[in-house]
């Protein structure tokens, strides 16, 4: 495999506009056309596009060796095994932390599931005994959440709050999009136990101010769950020292394949919980009345697992590693602030939560007066624009700033300047094209 | 035309921002339909003759994207149309009619909707090339057709 970037040098500098060249031809679907024009995909917030050595280690695995892991003597199934592990290794190098603090799950979604679930088990008294007992909810206990999160991790914490008896409580958001930090010093108390946090808003692109948020959390002595979906692929994430608990993202807004989710989880608290999925694959001993459990990560991966996504994401972490996280974070800022500033010049459209005073990625949800964002992401596609339109699974959020649905644009690291001014040129487009006039009201 | 001037013809546009049709009465039957990709929302009601045997009239509300708000005002001002013109539709011609509207919006552009048929509604043909918002033109259709079900 050649190398993504000739001299990949060691600072932190945005990329290039060659740079940017030389990852784009790394991505084999940014050279199709839609509707007669080049592909501009700005929904890398729903799934990222793949580079080749992502999508040539998944097919490696299948020409040459595929099998079940973990499950055989012979000599397919011992490489397999090696492969997948070796991704697991991969994953903990790219967060900082150790390899059975990695457990692979489906998705995001479904590592919040576990996390959840887990908790509930502990509640009702399964689980190692004191250690998992440690973790027991139940009423006049507190699960704090915030008012922008994606229903992933809202819902879980919906449900383990009615089984457990515990309160779900929310930090609001301002008027201007960004957290309320005075409501959340109130509403973390000694009660909260579940701190579960965005970090990267999928709707505003805002960074959530951890800084602010984990120490009040830590004082609390409450666990923090972080759902890191949307900073990492565009920010170096490293759980240890934000200081978290669990850290959870998709393999697939990674650049990578999707069906493959990493957990991260603090060693001593994941060999402390109970399972969440229970079978083959996580036991030592089975008889008819009960099991014992593997130590994590094993203890939750029963069944078998995404082998060839795992190893695809892999190859896409060492792909964005040789970027350099750093540098993809530099240069996405870049983006980030050309597409406000161009977004910030058209009439009549308002970026979500643009007035919060936190940093963010480069993502924005904008409401057009007038025009329905499906209606709006349609003139988009039009010129071969990929938009997300809808509620992008975040409905409290939508109702809080009074809309619906909107339009999302987001970028990863092959988006260029030139792509986000071609897309600022389509929105300003929309009104006209729906016959509305500078300020006229539909 | 470009494919989006087919899908938003002047009359699709024209219903979306004067919608006919609006406004349900207290103790009206209705059915409540949602898309919830893009949150569109419709509530509709019929209104029979005085037998009970004829759909005379159609009364919706409702709120989202321009296809679905104009859909639902197209198919009030169909049936109000065939109705000023002496004729209603019985439970199963208008079943029949919802089926061929679903079948030409299904068809990725290959069956236009008949004019005759139709009338201004035809407009819609357009929609049917863009598979992501036949649901949008589907959900007044989908509501009908529950309250015709219901009675059957
Ligand atoms: C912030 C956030 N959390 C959770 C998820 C859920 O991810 P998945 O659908 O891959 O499980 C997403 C999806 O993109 C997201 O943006």
């Amino acid at each position: 495999m050649t190398d993504v970037l000739p001299a990949a040098p060691s600072t932190a500098a945005p990329l290039s506009a060659g740079e940017i060249d030389a990852v784009r031809q790394r991505f084999p679907i940014l050279s199709r056309e839609v509707n007669g024009h080049p592909l501009t995909y700005l929904d890398t917030a729903a799934t990222a596009q793949k580079p080749d050595v992502v999508i040539e280690a998944e097919s490696a695995f299948y020409r040459e060796s595929n099998a079940a892991v973990h499950r055989g003597a012979h000599t397919l199934a011992g490489e397999a095994t090696e492969l997948y592990e070796d991704a697991r290794l991969t994953v903990a190098a790219f967060l900082g932390v150790d390899e059975h603090e990695i457990v692979f799950t489906s998705h995001a979604t479904e590592a919040l599931n576990l996390v959840a679930y887990a908790l509930g088990t502990a509640s009702i008294g399964r689980g190692a005994g004191a250690a998992a007992a440690e973790f027991a909810l139940g009423p006049g206990d507190e699960i704090v959440v915030t008012e922008l999160e994606h229903h992933a991790n809202l819902i879980p914490w919906q449900e383990l709050a009615a089984r457990t008896g515990a309160t779900l409580r929310f930090i609001p958001v301002h008027d201007h999009g960004g957290l309320d930090l005075d409501a959340a010093a109130s509403i973390i108390s000694e009660r909260t136990r579940v701190l579960a946090i965005t970090h990267v808003s999928n709707v505003t692109g805002a960074v959530t101010p951890l800084d602010v948020l984990v120490p009040l959390a830590r004082a609390a002595g409450a666990l923090v769950v972080l759902d890191a979906c949307q900073s990492a692929p565009h920010l170096p994430l490293r759980p240890r020292e934000l200081d978290v608990d669990i850290a959870v993202f998709s393999g697939h807004n990674l650049y990578g394949p999707p069906g493959n989710g990493v957990l991260y989880g603090r060693a001593a608290l994941l060999d402390a919980l109970p399972p969440f999925l229970y079978g083959g694959s996580m036991i030592t001993t089975v008889t008819m009345e009960k099991a014992e459990y593997l130590p994590s990560p094993q203890r939750f991966e029963p069944g078998t697992p995404r082998i060839a996504q795992a190893i695809g994401l892999a190859a896409a972490i060492r792909f964005v590693q040789e970027v350099r996280m750093e540098r993809i974070a530099a240069t996405e800022h870049v983006l980030g602030e050309r597409l406000l500033a161009g977004l910030s010049t058209v009439p009549d459209v308002r970026v979500l939560g643009a007035g919060s005073p936190e940093p963010r990625v480069a993502l924005a949800s904008i409401v057009v007066d007038g025009v329905h964002a499906h209606d709006a992401g349609q003139v988009l596609d039009e010129v071969g624009i990929a938009a997300r339109v809808g509620h992008h699974c975040a409905q409290p959020l939508h109702r809080r700033f009074g809309v619906t649905a909107s339009l999302r644009l987001s970028a990863g690291l092959y988006t260029t300047e030139a792509e986000l001014d071609r897309a600022v040129e389509a929105v300003a487009s929309i009104r006209p094209f729906f016959g509305l006039s500078e300020g006229e009201q539909s | 035309m470009s494919g989006l001037e087919q899908l938003y013809q002047q009359i699709i546009l024209d219903h979306s921002k004067h919608p006919h049709g609006v406004g349900l009465e207290a103790g009206d039957e209705t059915s409540h339909q949602r898309n919830p990709v893009c949150g569109d929302e419709i509530t509709l009601a019929l209104r029979w003759d005085a037998t009970g045997e004829r759909v005379t009239g159609i009364a919706w509300e409702g709120s989202g994207c321009s296809i679905s708000q104009a859909s639902a005002s197209l198919l009030s001002t169909l049936a109000k149309e065939s109705t000023d013109d002496g004729w209603s539709w019985t439970p199963d011609e208008f079943t029949a009619l919802i089926h061929e509207f679903r079948e030409a919006l299904r068809s990725r552009g290959t069956i236009p909707l008949d004019e005759e048929t139709f009338g201004d509604a035809a407009a819609l043909s357009g929609v049917s090339k863009f598979v992501a918002r036949v649901k949008c033109a589907m959900l007044a259709w989908v509501a009908a057709e529950d309250l015709l079900q219901r009675r059957a």
